[in-house]
């Protein structure tokens, strides 16, 4: 009975220590309470019968399983739905339609010609589509097949699926576990029913919550009892949100209101607590977190929708040509085909040639024409473009620059049809735990009695400080923060410890010598406030014999590691005390001392603040106070003020630096002035009716005063690797970074300024809806009016800062705009949402905080669309799902937070800093490979399909084709696909490392140089032009009406066409080696081979049988290859082809660079080496200006401080804080 | 949205996480998946842009000029016959007269030979308005039947010329070879006839390889509608080199095809006289009819469009030497010179 033993362990009752959240309306409902006069009516028809699961079997009480699915088909669905995703591209259904008619007798070409491309096409996208969607198939059935403790019957436990979990079922969930569905907390291991919940996976808050049963389900807390337990919950419907919970329990015949407070949401953690019993109300998709998900929408990049655009041109252009080839053709069987006796016109079984009926000749024609002039619309490109992003997706997955080497992670391009969008991305919404902070927090300094200890320094602190080393005169402007391979950021910090949580590095405190210093009293006092000031539990460590601290927040766990650290290891919590190990110096035994907790006033985010309030062995009873600065400091006595103005430096110091920090004070009390005021506190707490937290809140307040303070703390939340920098850089490549958390705002903008989107100087727009405490439950009449007026505050609010923006004239003034959850909730009303928007980028950076999943996903969808530019959300907990889905592109972080967010995603990199590499490398060169391939792509068909067109003029429309057939289907298949694969998988304009030197040069993408429309237009004229050369050059040098050899032979209709593609092939290879900037061994190969493949072909085609090659049987060998002709018509043609292009781009690189081809220049003369400084100076220059990250910071800095220099003010003076 | 998996690190979702299958998932390293390939980055510098169009240009001109001299050293005869070899009574009843199996259709032509005509001279029919490229046309033929005796009966594709009205297939069958041309030519000079060769006047390849010699002429032109020429049955295909040069269908609408050599010189001012036999209706569809002589040089018949177009491309190519010499050096830029970098050109373009 092991269990049963650690069970008595941890039978603490926190409500005593407990003050504010463990509140209870101990009393049953009132039936004038608003939130459940409802129940029963529409929208809160939910019954539930609690450990009677049966009923729930049938109607109407039957609801849905606890089984989940997320993928988009099943066995049934996925052929119907597959294909209908397939031929929803304009492309692949005209495809089909060509297939159709190919199997009919007016077809040019055979009908498997037409009929394998597309299936290989189709077929390769849909295995693609079944891949991906078994794969989520099998992430549900493993959470589907997940084990929990469920009550059978007779008080018997035994574990079950969670798929096969009913409402009405009794669960048991232990420590550590998700909870399978959302439940009622009836009972937990704690004797007062309460538990600790993460709710990471829900809103990204990392703060742990507490829960609490009803107290009259408390008594169920054996397997036993529920042999007996029956109730009936009524409730609300299922619906989205998470913080809201209507419902009340009718048990023993009475009704007791159930708040969000008793409710455990699907998807979150039980934490701290050994255990709980809960019944389960909602389940699979009824559950809040699965309500929050959106469906996975198909994603489809920026430049494959131009495609489409392209397509339908060409589409247009095809009808044309078919039409203006269908009249050609009926005009020449009306007016002509009678004449033409050789053709036999007037035979019985002419039906497609009858001069008496050209209309009906005309319009079979027209699919003739339709099926033959295809080639316009290139169906390679499709399967072209597939393979190409295979290949960029694999150079994704196997970037050993971002692969994360301490999680063994590689980055993965999940979907491979968004590459090129990568490299167009205007905003990234981010999340912020996570993803850009490791959800640890690190002690790193403090400040006590007015002395600030700790020398590692911040990131932002470090750069500042290389920077004024490098250009200790200010005379540029320039500022170069190195940016160095991205694989060891400079500024790693090399820290001698490693200790999880305390990067304190000061030898004035380590190692027991902080009893040498002067104000050793004040320290000691420091430590124990850190020590004894909290809510954490210690647990047991088997294998170092060390401590853990399971704490509500990371920051506690930080301070108790620093006091463990410096000495005051934090070893025991019992009902009443706290057991503390202190130990003076390393040469010393530790003591162990008792301190017995009288009170606790914990934190909430009203108060800011919490208190202990302890007795020390000595008798003697102290208040330990640690709270936000502004808080503590409008507290401190008169006489405890005297580190107040050091300590208030050392903490803008720590703020500016993004530490988050917290004042310590304490108060020691007369025994007489502590009963007095634990008489009144009691009886506050004993107190009933609504206004008992006022009452308490006032009471704690008397207590909480004439304070002295000790120091301060720093804590630095810390952040992934290589964040800042990457911020920095993703800056200056002109990204916008918007970071929307579901943390509290005082943690957001403390990671705003590690992240340096927040500095001093900017100007802060706070948006928030007046100020209304979250714990508010007033009637909702107010509540509906405040709501009104908190939209009209909001508002005004926002009309005055947008006035202020446009106001401002310093070109260096930069806002920041930060909105918490509620004010978005207005924000995004279809009222305000386009101010907000319009606002939100006139500001610098725009921090969002204490939003929901879901408005995460609507923040997204108004950026994406009132912007119209495209977006990146990156995240990495469930809460992200939304956004990722929202957003354009969806990255997901493989951390240790779960796989909901990398399972939405479109590319999962382990870390944020990969960011930076995975968009301004493989992004760019994705934008400009894809945007160059599908260009090429079009010049090449219209090149290629207008010549049969021409042809057609001369062959009386009749639909006959110079080519062979077996040349037409080479064209695309073999000829030149894989020049143009070559283009699209490997061609770098620049390298990696100018890539990421230069971050001015991904503006090309999101400015979209590579595929607007003048350029598109462009490479389709070129198309024209060498059609129209290849055609009638060949057709005038090879015209039948001369010989073309020496020994007098003219050339009939397959050498014409031999010779006119073999001109074509030179053509469009030598366009594509133009096109082409990087030439490693396989363009080589690839271009130069495809030309020798053509002989090659021509030679092994001449060689089969003339049953199979028919005219062009020995064409080159025997009939083209001995005639000079050939020879040097081929070269005049692919000459003349290329001529327009090689002028066009020798102009333009001459007159008219791009940024690219400077830097090509520049690299191929060496100047980076010969002159290194311009190569720094450009460098520099080539950030687009930007008002955040941390080059923005150091320049404000430095414009601070040659203003400063300038006005030749006293060096020291206060700094001003906006 | 599923429940999150907070033990598996995995992206793939599959369960084994233990240090080994983590080391596993480090890309290897190569320099093509690093797409750090040696390459070489070709760059358009003026000299190369001068030497490429400098390039073309000094090959071209030559070329150009040795073609065109090759084609003017070309001595054509061309000589229309199909209006003239009408009888005078006949004009505008053309067709009556073609069609009637029972008039005389020979006639007599002089022809001047204006420069001596080295041997050979190769003799071309040149048709009009015929369209040998119809698809109807193109695709009625049987080259199976043509190569293999046993498949005579392959006629399918022939259609409508594939078999007799009683059922018997036609060798060789379809509309290429039923309009078979049958004009003839006979050359005298000075009263004394000049032979002319017609072997080898087909591909080699096509004798051997793709009309059998075992496969005869078989119903050939037995029909209710008489085509073109008819072929002797005793002469197996392989041998009938008129049908197999007619059977290379042209590829535009006017075009030439070889009917013989004349394997000796011809002097200038020499009168030739050819006795045409005007078989061949082209009237129906008012195609003309002319019979060429013609001597070959390296680059084949008379060719002035190629030499004319190298010239073109050539002296094209030798301007734009000289612009972009001149663009170099009114608007020099030094290569590399980051002064022209978009964020110094244009300063304000890049805030954002």
């Amino acid at each position: 009975m092991a269990r049963t033993g650690r069970r008595k362990r941890d039978r603490l009752r926190w409500s005593k220590l407990y003050t504010f959240s463990c509140l209870r309306p101990s009393v049953q409902l009132e039936t004038s309470d608003t939130g459940t006069a409802s129940l029963g009516g529409p929208g809160f028809s939910r019954v539930v019968h609690c450990n009677q699961p049966r009923l729930h079997y049938k109607k109407p009480l039957k609801y849905p399983t606890n089984y989940i699915s997320t993928t988009k088909y099943n066995i049934i669905t996925f052929l119907p739905k597959a294909i209908f995703e397939q031929f929803r591209r304009v492309a692949n259904l005209y495809f089909l339609m060509a297939a159709i008619l190919s199997l009919t007798p007016v077809a040019p070409f055979s009908a498997v010609s037409m009929i394998a491309p597309l299936a290989f096409v189709v077929g390769l996208s849909m295995a693609k589509e079944a891949l991906e969607d078994w794969r989520r198939f099998m992430q549900d059935m493993k959470v589907n097949s997940r084990k929990v403790s469920v009550h059978r019957s007779d008080g018997l436990f035994g574990y079950k699926h969670w798929e096969k979990l009913r409402v009405g079922d009794v669960v048991k969930v232990e420590k550590d576990q998700f909870f399978p569905a959302d439940l009622l907390l009836l009972s937990s291991s704690y004797e007062d029913g309460i538990c600790y919940v993460e709710t990471m996976n829900l809103d990204g808050e990392t703060n742990l919550k507490v829960k609490r049963s009803l107290e009259v389900t408390l008594p169920l807390d054996e397997d036993e009892v529920f042999k007996e337990f029956k109730g009936v919950i009524r409730c609300e419907d299922p619906n989205p949100s998470l913080y809201t919970f209507v419902g009340n329990l009718e048990y023993e015949r009475q009704v007791y209101a159930i708040d969000p407070t008793q409710i455990l949401l699907r998807d979150s953690k039980l934490r701290n607590t050994q255990y709980i019993y809960g019944v389960v109300i909602f389940t699979g998709h009824d559950t809040k977190v699965m309500q929050n998900s959106t469906d996975s929408p198909s994603k489809r990049s920026r430049i494959e929708r131009q495609m489409d655009k392209i397509i339908y041109i060409l589409f247009s252009v095809l009808v044309l040509i078919s039409l203006i080839s269908s009249i050609g053709f009926a005009v020449n069987i009306k007016y002509y085909m009678h004449n033409w006796w050789f053709l036999q016109p007037d035979d019985k079984d002419n039906k497609l040639y009858n001069p008496k009926t050209p209309a009906i000749s005309g319009l079979i024609h027209l699919i003739t024409a339709l099926i033959l002039y295809g080639y316009l619309i290139p169906i390679s490109l499709y399967v072209s473009i597939e393979v190409v992003k295979v290949v960029q997706a694999m150079f994704i997955n196997q970037d050993l620059q971002m692969y994360d080497e301490e999680a063994g992670i590689p980055a993965q391009a999940r979907t491979s049809n968004l590459n090129e969008e990568l490299g167009q991305v205007h905003t990234i919404l981010s999340d912020k735990t996570g993803t850009l902070t490791c959800n640890q927090m690190d002690f790193l300094k403090c400040s006590i009695a007015g002395i600030s200890y700790g020398v590692g320094s911040s990131e932002v602190e470090m750069a500042a400080a290389k920077h004024m080393a490098s250009h200790s005169d200010f005379g540029t402007s320039e500022i170069e923060i190195e940016p160095s391979t991205p694989i060891t950021p400079v500024f790693e910090r090399v820290r001698k410890s490693t200790i999880k949580g305390f990067s304190f590095e000061d030898d004035r405190l380590m190692n027991g010598n902080w009893t040498q210093e002067q104000n050793s009293g004040t320290i000691l006092m420091f430590f124990r406030i850190l020590a004894l000031c909290h809510t954490a539990i210690p647990e047991l460590n088997e294998e170092t014999g060390g401590f853990n601290y399971e704490a509500e927040s990371p920051d506690e766990g930080a301070f108790l590691v620093a006091a463990r650290e410096f000495g005051f290891e934090f070893c025991k919590r019992t009902q009443s005390s706290v057991f503390i190990r202190e130990r003076y110096s390393p040469s010393e035994g530790p003591i162990e001392r008792e301190f017995k907790v009288l009170n606790l006033l914990e934190f909430n985010s009203k108060r800011k603040r919490m208190s202990v309030i302890v007795r020390d062995e000595s008798g003697q009873t102290l208040l330990l106070c640690k709270g936000a600065d502004s808080i503590i400091f409008e507290r401190l006595s008169k006489n405890g003020r005297t580190y107040e103005v050091d300590t208030t430096r050392h903490l803008s110091e720590y703020g500016e630096a993004g530490l988050r920090t917290l004042a310590l004070s304490y108060r020691v009390l007369e025994e007489s002035e502590y009963l007095a005021w634990n008489a009144e506190f009691v009886k506050a707490k004993t107190s009933i009716g609504a206004d008992r937290e006022a009452q308490l809140e006032r009471v704690a307040e008397l207590m909480e005063k004439d304070l002295i303070l000790v120091g301060a703390t720093a804590v630095e939340d810390k952040l992934q690797r290589g964040v800042p920098q990457c911020i920095d850089r993703l800056a200056q490549a002109g990204l916008k970074i918007w970071v929307l958390t579901g943390d509290k705002m005082e943690t957001a903008i403390n990671i705003g300024y590690a992240c340096s989107l927040l500095r001093q100087g900017m100007k802060q727009i706070c948006l928030s809806t007046a100020p209304s405490d979250p714990t508010q439950q007033d009637a909702k009449k107010i509540f509906l009016l405040s709501e009104q007026a908190a939209k009209e505050n909001l508002s005004l609010q926002m009309s005055n800062a947008l006035q202020m923006v446009k106001l401002e004239r310093d070109p260096h003034a930069a806002f920041a705009l930060i909105i918490d959850g509620k004010g978005l909730t207005h924000a995004l009303q279809d009222d305000l949402k386009d101010r907000f928007l319009e606002l939100a980028i006139e500001c610098a950076s725009v921090i969002c905080c204490r939003v929901s999943p879901k408005q995460k996903a609507l923040v997204t969808r108004l950026v994406k669309e009132g912007v119209g530019k495209t977006t990146l959300a990156i995240g990495d907990g469930a809460n992200d799902v939304g956004m990722i889905q929202e957003a354009d592109i969806g990255v997901g972080i493989s951390g240790v937070e779960g796989m909901q967010a990398v399972m939405a995603s479109d590319f999962s990199i382990s870390q944020f800093r990969f960011l930076e590499r995975l968009l301004v490398v493989h992004g760019h060169w994705c934008y400009k490979r894809i945007a160059q391939m599908i260009c090429y792509f079009f010049y090449k068909n219209i090149a290629f399909g207008l010549t049969i067109f021409y042809f057609e003029a001369y062959a009386a429309f009749s639909g006959q084709s110079v080519y062979d057939d077996w040349y037409m289907l080479l064209f695309n298949v073999v000829l030149t696909s894989l020049p143009v694969i070559s283009l699209g998988a490997f061609e770098q304009d620049v390298s990696s490392e100018v890539c990421l030197q230069f971050p001015a040069l991904y503006q090309q993408g999101p400015k979209n140089l590579f595929f607007d429309w003048s350029r598109i237009l462009g490479w389709m004229g070129n198309g024209l032009y060498s059609s129209l050369v290849l055609y009638f050059l060949s057709i005038s040098i090879f015209s039948s009406e001369s010989a073309f050899r020496s020994d007098g032979q003219t050339a009939d209709m397959a050498a014409v066409g031999t010779a006119m593609f073999t001109c074509i092939i030179w053509a469009v290879n030598i366009q594509i080696a133009l096109t082409m900037s990087h030439f490693t061994w396989i363009q080589h190969l690839c271009v130069w081979g495809s030309i020798a493949s053509w002989y090659l072909f021509l030679v092994a085609y001449g060689t089969a049988s003339p049953l199979i090659s028919g005219n062009a049987f020995q064409i080159l060998v025997e009939a083209l290859g001995p005639a000079s002709i050939y020879w040097i018509s081929t070269l005049l043609i692919a000459v003349v082809c290329n001529l327009p292009y090689l002028v066009h781009i020798s102009y333009q690189r001459a007159c008219n660079p791009l940024d690219h081809h400077v830097i090509q220049e520049i690299k191929y003369y060496k100047k980076d080496l010969e002159d290194h400084d311009m190569w720094k100076r450009e460098r520099s220059k080539a950030r687009q200006k930007t008002k955040i990250g941390f080059t923005a910071r150091v320049e404000a800095k430095i414009r601070h401080l040659k203003g400063r220099l300038h006005k030749k003010l006293p060096s020291i003076t206060i700094q001003t804080v906006s | 949205m599923s429940s999150s998996l907070a033990s598996s690190s995995n992206l793939d979702g599959s369960d084994d996480t233990s240090p080994q299958q983590k080391q596993s998932k480090k890309p290897k390293y190569s320099r093509f998946t690093q797409q750090e390939l040696p390459a070489c980055k070709p760059l358009l510098t003026p000299g190369i842009v001068i030497g490429i169009f400098a390039l073309v240009a000094v090959l071209f001109i030559p070329i150009g000029l040795a073609s065109l001299s090759a084609s003017e050293a070309v001595v054509e005869v061309i000589d229309r016959y199909d209006a003239d070899c009408v009888p005078n009574d006949m004009h505008g009843k053309e067709l009556d007269f073609i069609q009637n199996s029972s008039t005389n259709k020979t006639c007599t032509r002089r022809l001047t030979i204006p420069k001596t005509m080295k041997s050979p001279v190769h003799i071309y029919y040149e048709l009009d308005n015929f369209y040998q490229n119809h698809r109807r046309y193109v695709k009625s033929r049987s080259d199976k039947q043509l190569l293999q005796p046993s498949k005579e009966a392959e006629t399918k594709v022939c259609a409508p010329e594939g078999n007799t009205p009683d059922g018997k297939p036609i060798v060789p069958c379809g509309l290429i070879a039923w309009s078979l041309f049958n004009d003839t030519y006979q050359f005298s000079i000075n009263s004394g006839s000049i032979q002319v060769n017609k072997k080898n006047i087909a591909w080699a390849s096509d004798r051997s390889h793709k009309f059998s010699k075992d496969v005869y002429p078989k119903n050939f032109q037995k029909g209710a509608l008489i085509g073109g020429g008819k072929l002797n049955e005793s002469i197996p295909l392989s041998e009938q080199e008129d049908l197999i040069v007619w059977m290379r269908t042209a590829a535009l609408p006017t075009f030439r095809k070889l009917y013989g050599r004349i394997e000796k010189d011809l002097n200038a001012n020499e009168e030739i006289t050819v006795v045409i036999e005007n078989n061949y209706n082209t009237y129906s569809f008012g195609g003309q009819k002319k019979l060429v002589l013609s001597t070959a040089t390296w680059i084949g018949g008379k060719n002035n469009f190629l030499g004319v177009a190298y010239l073109t491309v050539g002296g094209l190519c030798l301007s734009l030497v000289l612009a972009f010499i001149v663009l170099y050096l009114f608007k020099p830029r030094t290569l590399g010179d980051p002064s022209y970098l978009s964020w110094n050109r244009n300063p304000s373009a890049s805030t954002d």
